[in-house]
């Protein structure tokens, strides 16, 4: 059985009055993806910081890859890759330089830094770029060659917070793709996201993190389970009875419905199944509101968010950063 | 392991902390000032900046000023210009602030401190590259002086000595830049405080007009201020003149300036990362 990628126990972590971390647990089992997910200011980034070695907890104690943060911090640098929040990119190097330096202070030869560098400028699809200075790249390259320069030095555990923020979808996407390739060659993985449909996608198990305390731990389909019922969506017709019809949803929903002004599209939690589903069509009716498309799902990582936070997971904007308000 | 067991200043395990060796923390020093140095041929106006303002400084002082001070520019460019290469080196030590400040607001510095590096390397590169620089303009100064009349008037020995001395001082100072970039919250900011503290440190010395023509009470300051005390030494050494006095000041000065800032800094830096 091999160790744990991360263990922490406990860690707590105040800055001045503010409590980021209120006594976080957390467990990650060798080769598996943890998606810690919360919203802005939740500790997400103080965890990661403590867990790579940047920042030292007031209490608590961590592993990683068996190697404890505090006693041996060289040690746990020899086995992580962070890429953090902001590209920490010399922007004045070529994305080639960035990564032979990385690979140089890892200690490999010239030739073999050389080649790591090759090898991850194309696997970025950054080959093109490699000899110009990073300064032009855009947003999503930077970020790409953040995550190149994490996985210099094949580190077992890699640490990715808020890898996607600030992407647009297809760097995304490509995000995603590289996170799935790092799993299966056997890398243990901590992510941070704000994005539900992030740790839905990548995570095995998922932590809920809200104001400093882990508030919920599972699989996907577990904390789905443990909101219980379905999800009821309907489209509907005119944007003038959007209103009416949340109206009607509050009736028969058991929490709060929620909508999507400009698709037309109201939700609510339901625990009737299809007669919950029939009923509200019925109601609908009486009040002369047109439906154009319905549909009854298992509910979504959003409506986990809310019903163990009693509020909605923030919309993530590319401007704002948890480090600025921890 | 209980939450009690490791606390924040829980001692570290010998046979477990592997700490990164000496000879490992020169490589990745030499790395780290390769990463600096290898910028300039990107941006080869940052080369620019040490190399063609102290020749124009050079040429501005020596054909305009150099006549009225001096009775002739050549007499004014042998006291010049051993003044000019201090001044100089004090503009270049703000290059390790500023590098220093990049990397922390940009976030390099945690992705440094991710690796497993000496603690002390990614300073020692910065600096190490700034000596670099320091010599190249140095080198430059003096070739650009030999062009324009400048004679060495004492032997290659005493030369060397003057560019030890200077660099030596250099190195102390870098820790006052090291405390501006550490503190300033952007790298212009430090740049700011290079122009607004160097320039009257450099302009109220002996490096450009002699002492003799400025009103009692300034020559007060002017004869304590460690740059005239490093430029009288840099043309004894030079040029020729008194040496042993201005030297011993200047490496009080650069002593003080260490024992001060060095600690200092270190504490700035450790509080900020």
């Amino acid at each position: 059985m091999p160790v744990p990628a991360v263990e922490a126990e406990g860690l707590v972590k105040t800055f001045g009055s503010t409590r980021a971390l209120d006594g976080v647990d957390l467990l990650i089992p060798h080769g598996t993806v943890l998606g810690l997910l919360g919203p802005n200011g939740a500790g997400k980034t103080t965890c990661v910081r403590i867990l790579s070695t940047l920042l030292r907890p007031d209490s608590g104690s961590a592993t990683v890859a068996g190697v404890d943060v505090l006693a041996d911090p060289d040690g746990v640098r020899r086995r992580i890759g962070l890429s953090g929040q902001f590209a920490a990119v010399d922007e004045n190097l070529t994305g080639f330089e960035n990564l032979y330096m990385v690979a140089r202070l890892y200690g490999m030869s010239r030739t073999h830094s050389h080649d790591r560098a090759r090898q991850l400028l194309s696997r970025f699809r950054l080959d093109e770029a490699s000899d110009r200075p990073a300064k032009g790249y855009s947003g999503g390259m930077r970020r790409r060659l953040d995550l190149a320069g994490a996985l210099v030095a094949q580190p077992p555990v890699v640490v990715l917070d808020e890898p996607t923020t600030g992407l647009d979808p297809r760097g995304r996407m490509e995000t995603w793709e590289v996170i799935g390739e790092l799993v299966t060659d056997g890398a243990s993985v901590l992510l941070t996201t704000q994005y539900l449909e992030e740790a839905d996608r990548l995570a095995d198990t998922i932590a809920v993190i809200d104001r400093g305390r882990v508030i919920a731990r599972g699989s996907s389909d577990e904390l789905k389970a443990q909101v219980g019922g379905e999800r009821l969506e309907l489209v509907i017709e005119d944007p003038i009875h959007v209103p009416d019809a949340m109206r009607v949803l509050a009736g028969i929903g058991t929490g709060e419905p929620s909508v999507d002004e400009p698709a037309r599209r109201v939700g609510v939690l339901v625990d009737g199944g299809a007669k919950s589903l029939v009923e509200a069509l019925r109601r609908l009716d009486l009040e002369s509101i047109t439906v154009v498309d319905v549909g009854l799902h298992r509910p979504t990582l959003d409506d986990v968010f809310l019903a163990l936070t009693g509020h909605a997971a923030e919309i993530p904007s590319a401007s704002s950063s948890e480090g600025a308000t921890e | 392991m209980t939450a009690a067991s490791v606390t924040a200043n829980a001692p570290a395990t010998p046979e477990s902390a592997a700490r990164v060796g000496p000879i490992e923390g020169l490589r990745q020093t030499a790395t780290l000032a390769w990463r600096t140095l290898v910028q300039i041929k990107h941006n080869p106006w940052e080369l620019g900046d040490f190399s063609f303002q102290p020749i124009m400084f050079v040429l501005l002082f020596t054909y305009v000023f150099g006549g009225a001070i001096s009775g002739s520019t050549g007499a004014y460019l042998t006291f010049a210009l051993p003044g000019i290469i201090v001044m100089n080196m004090l503009f270049v030590t703000m290059y390790v602030g500023m590098g220093l400040n990049t990397d922390l607001t940009k976030g390099v510095f945690d992705r440094l401190r991710t690796l497993p590096l000496a603690r002390w390397a990614p300073l020692a590169g910065r600096i190490t590259a700034d000596l670099v620089k320091q010599a190249w303009s140095i080198v430059l100064l003096l070739g650009v002086g030999a062009i324009l009349g400048f004679r060495i008037g004492t032997s290659v020995v005493e030369l060397l000595a003057a560019v030890g001395l200077i660099l030596v001082f250099a190195l102390a100072f870098s820790w006052v830049s090291v405390l501006v970039g550490v503190l300033a919250a952007d790298p212009e900011k430090v740049q700011i405080f290079g122009m607004t503290a160097l320039f009257p440190i450099t302009f109220v010395s002996n490096v450009f007009v002699p002492i003799e023509t400025m009103p009692g009470w300034l020559q007060a300051f002017v004869n304590v201020n460690p740059v005239t005390l490093l430029a009288d030494a840099s043309r004894g050494l030079m040029v020729g003149g008194p040496v042993a006095g201005p030297v011993i000041g200047s490496l009080l000065w650069a002593t003080a300036i260490a024992a001060v800032f060095g600690p200092v800094s270190v504490w700035a830096f450790k509080r900020r990362v």
